[in-house]
């Protein structure tokens, strides 16, 4: 399995290279990397809307966690950008009252780990709000948080995005490029519902374009980010970029690979898996979380009802080994899916 | 549970005139007579679920909301039947919502635990025990941000201090100086568990000293106190001294829910303490300092008997919700698909 250093190489490859596909033929783009573009939605959203603002831990003067609010605390004061103490329950619950109140708060929750800290205020509360007063006012706050590993030990290595995409009443997106991310949180920002947002912190150095006007991207909808005819690969986030990779590897044996970037957790866009099952007959999912009742579970499930027909093998998942992530190196390597398993898979679905 | 005053010289109204005063009894006879019809058309099997009634606990909410303007915010527990009626939503379209109408105050949608008001700012009641604290404290940075005259008003039991959420709402709008008043209900008992086994101090308000908030501890059996202390919170709260804490003492003559078999207390206590019946007392204390006569509540009691009658026909008489909209509001209309200025829509769609 390939190490940490070896996956930011890898990873900075394929986006590169899916820039440089995405940038042919464009004008009015530019590269940046992946902090900037939400450094730049958070900037140009505040810029827009006095009622925009920023609240999390150590977001002011220590710069955020992954350096994505580094000087806003100076640019636009303690008013708009709060250091909060370290109390995500507080914080959210805060957060879910001054969306109530008017205000379109931009939650950091630092990682992923903490939000379970949160979730009776976003389980209990801000995804029902909308709905139990019958309609009559909103909770309009976008929660950033990051997804990753790296030696951090059992409880500060998880990927709960599928928790949240569980959840009637929430928008979840994992955006895997600057361009999905810089317009994905923009359009959070703007919108009504409550939005978990969630980053990755191996791929925050990544570069990308992104339009050089003002835009929003709707937050629906899955994009087929290579097109093949062998097989289907689903994936999200950093996984997306383990199944370019793959679909690289798998070209040069002569297996033609679609990848598909699901972006948008919830809602689910199937039409665009089905549609490629239909067309390759055969699907792998990547995940980095745990398989077990997992977001792949979820599609695999729901792509055999609508393309049953279609599947020419069972679907191949690939995900995370089943145990707390272990702090020892050669242990992690062990843990997370590399580039390798993703070919296995597909050729497992290809036997 | 501070003890009942011994027949005072001087009755004290805090200034209010004969009308107003009327009206307090008005709203606390409404919520006693409201939440009896409740208890039987629950019996009838018109309202599911729980019920939590306010019966002995109308003081509070009557009094506080008297101290609020149109634009102060008020946040709840679940036991929120009364602030629902004292802030002036339509007892026709509480009682609806209790039978899961469509006419109901949240279209059937939220049931009794999510009254709401929007009207007056009544930002609902909730569910779970200490969750909503926190987001008084968010409201309450909304008004400071905003630089609104407002204050948030945030209802919460003796048994909701005890919880992680409590703790981290009071130290955050201790920290940023937030005009919200943490008004606690301690009528001792979290549930059906007396207060000793559960919570290490006596009184709730010692911990709101732990964030430096000012706190006091009041009778929250007369809604004359009620009034008067609330109108000190809101004070504090709009000078810019940040939160308050009002730890109201006083009792539920009936159970926590319709469920409740009350096997944690006795009937002899519950029967001593009806003697502080918040509405005796007020009634007793108007006669006494010639604030109305008999005939005065006879004819408010007549006519909040028609109006709560006249709410039940109302909710009896009120369609269900339409099946074919079960899907609404679980999201906003998107903004990539409104025909609105994206992001010039307001939070309250």
């Amino acid at each position: 399995m390939a190490s940490t250093l070896e996956d930011l190489k890898e990873l900075q490859r394929a986006t590169e290279e899916a820039a440089e596909r995405k940038a042919a033929g464009h004008t009015g783009e530019r590269e940046i990397t992946y902090r900037d573009a939400l450094r730049e939605a958070i900037t140009e959203e505040m810029d827009r809307d006095p009622n925009v603002f920023l609240i999390g831990e150590d977001i002011g003067a220590y710069g955020g966690s992954y350096v994505v609010t580094r000087g806003f605390q100076e640019q636009y004061g303690r008013k708009r950008v709060i250091d909060a103490p370290i109390a995500e329950l507080g914080i959210v619950g805060a957060a879910v009252g001054a969306a109530m109140g008017g205000l379109r708060p931009i939650v950091e929750l630092m990682t992923i780990n903490f939000s379970l800290l949160a979730i009776d205020q976003i389980v209990n509360h801000a995804a029902k709000i909308h709905y139990m007063f019958g309609g009559q006012f909103t909770a309009p706050l976008v929660i950033r948080t990051a997804s990753g590993w790296g030696q951090l030990g059992a409880t500060h290595s998880q990927t709960f995005e599928g928790w949240f995409a569980h959840i009637p009443g929430l928008r979840v997106v994992m955006p895997s490029t600057p361009r999905d991310a810089k317009g994905f949180l923009k359009a959070a920002v703007r919108g009504n519902d409550p939005v978990m947002f969630i980053e990755h912190s191996l791929i925050y150095r990544n570069r990308g374009t992104v339009p050089d006007e003002d835009y929003i991207l709707p937050l629906e909808g899955a994009e087929v980010r290579r097109e093949g005819t062998d097989v289907t690969i689903v994936s999200w986030s950093r996984g997306m970029f383990l199944a370019l990779g793959a679909a690289d590897d798998l070209a040069q044996e002569g297996i033609s690979a679609e990848v598909i970037d699901m972006r948008v957790l919830r809602p689910l866009d199937m039409d665009t898996v089905v549609k490629s099952v239909e067309k390759t007959n055969r699907m792998v999912i990547v995940e980095e979380s745990w398989r077990t009742m997992g977001l792949g579970a979820e599609i695999a499930a729901e792509a055999q009802e609508r393309a049953f027909d279609s599947l020419d093998a069972p679907i191949g998942r690939v995900g995370s080994m089943e145990v707390p992530m272990p702090y020892a190196k050669n242990l992690e390597r062990l843990i997370i899916p590399g580039k390798d398993e993703v070919v296995a898979a597909v050729k497992e679905t290809l036997r | 549970m501070a003890k009942a005053k011994a027949e005072p010289a001087v009755a004290n109204f805090a200034g209010l005139d004969k009308d107003t005063l009327h009206e307090l009894y008005r709203q606390m006879y409404l919520i006693r007579r409201f939440e009896e019809r409740s208890a039987e058309q629950y019996a009838y099997g018109k309202i599911g679920g729980f019920l939590h009634l306010y019966i002995g606990q109308e003081a509070i909410a009557v009094g506080a909301i008297q101290a609020m303007t149109e634009r102060d915010h008020l946040i709840t527990h679940y036991r929120d039947h009364g602030y629902a009626l004292a802030i002036g939503a339509d007892p026709g379209a509480v009682m609806a919502e209790l039978f899961g109408k469509e006419t109901g105050t949240t279209k059937g949608r939220g049931g009794s635990m999510h009254l709401t008001h929007t009207d007056r700012n009544f930002w609902g009641g909730y569910a779970i025990v200490s969750g909503h604290i926190p987001i008084a404290t968010g409201l309450g940075l909304a008004v400071q941000y905003q630089e609104q005259d407002a204050v948030v008003i945030c209802i919460f039991g003796d048994g909701s201090t005890n919880a992680g959420a409590f703790h981290e709402a009071l130290n955050m709008a201790a920290v940023w100086k937030l005009p919200v008043i943490f008004l606690c209900e301690n009528n001792l008992y979290a549930m059906g568990t007396a207060w000793e086994y559960v919570s290490a101090v006596q009184q709730m308000s010692t911990k709101a000293a732990a964030y430096g908030i000012e706190a006091e501890i009041i009778d929250g059996q007369d809604v004359i106190t009620m009034y008067e202390a609330t109108q000190r919170a809101v004070e504090h709260c709009k000078a810019g001294k940040g939160p308050y804490f009002l730890e109201a003492m006083t009792y539920r003559f009936r159970g926590h829910s319709m469920a409740d078999p009350e096997t944690y207390r006795d009937k002899e206590e519950v029967e001593k303490r009806r003697s502080q019946d918040p509405l005796i007392l007020f009634k007793d204390q108007l006669l006494r300092g010639e604030m109305a006569s008999e005939d005065d509540f006879k004819s408010i009691e007549d006519t909040v008997e028609e109006q709560v009658e006249a709410a039940i026909q109302f909710a009896d008489n009120s369609a269900v919700p339409d099946p074919s909209t079960i899907e609404d509001f679980v999201y906003a209309e998107p903004i990539w698909k409104s025909n609105g200025v994206a992001g010039e829509e307001t939070a309250r769609g």
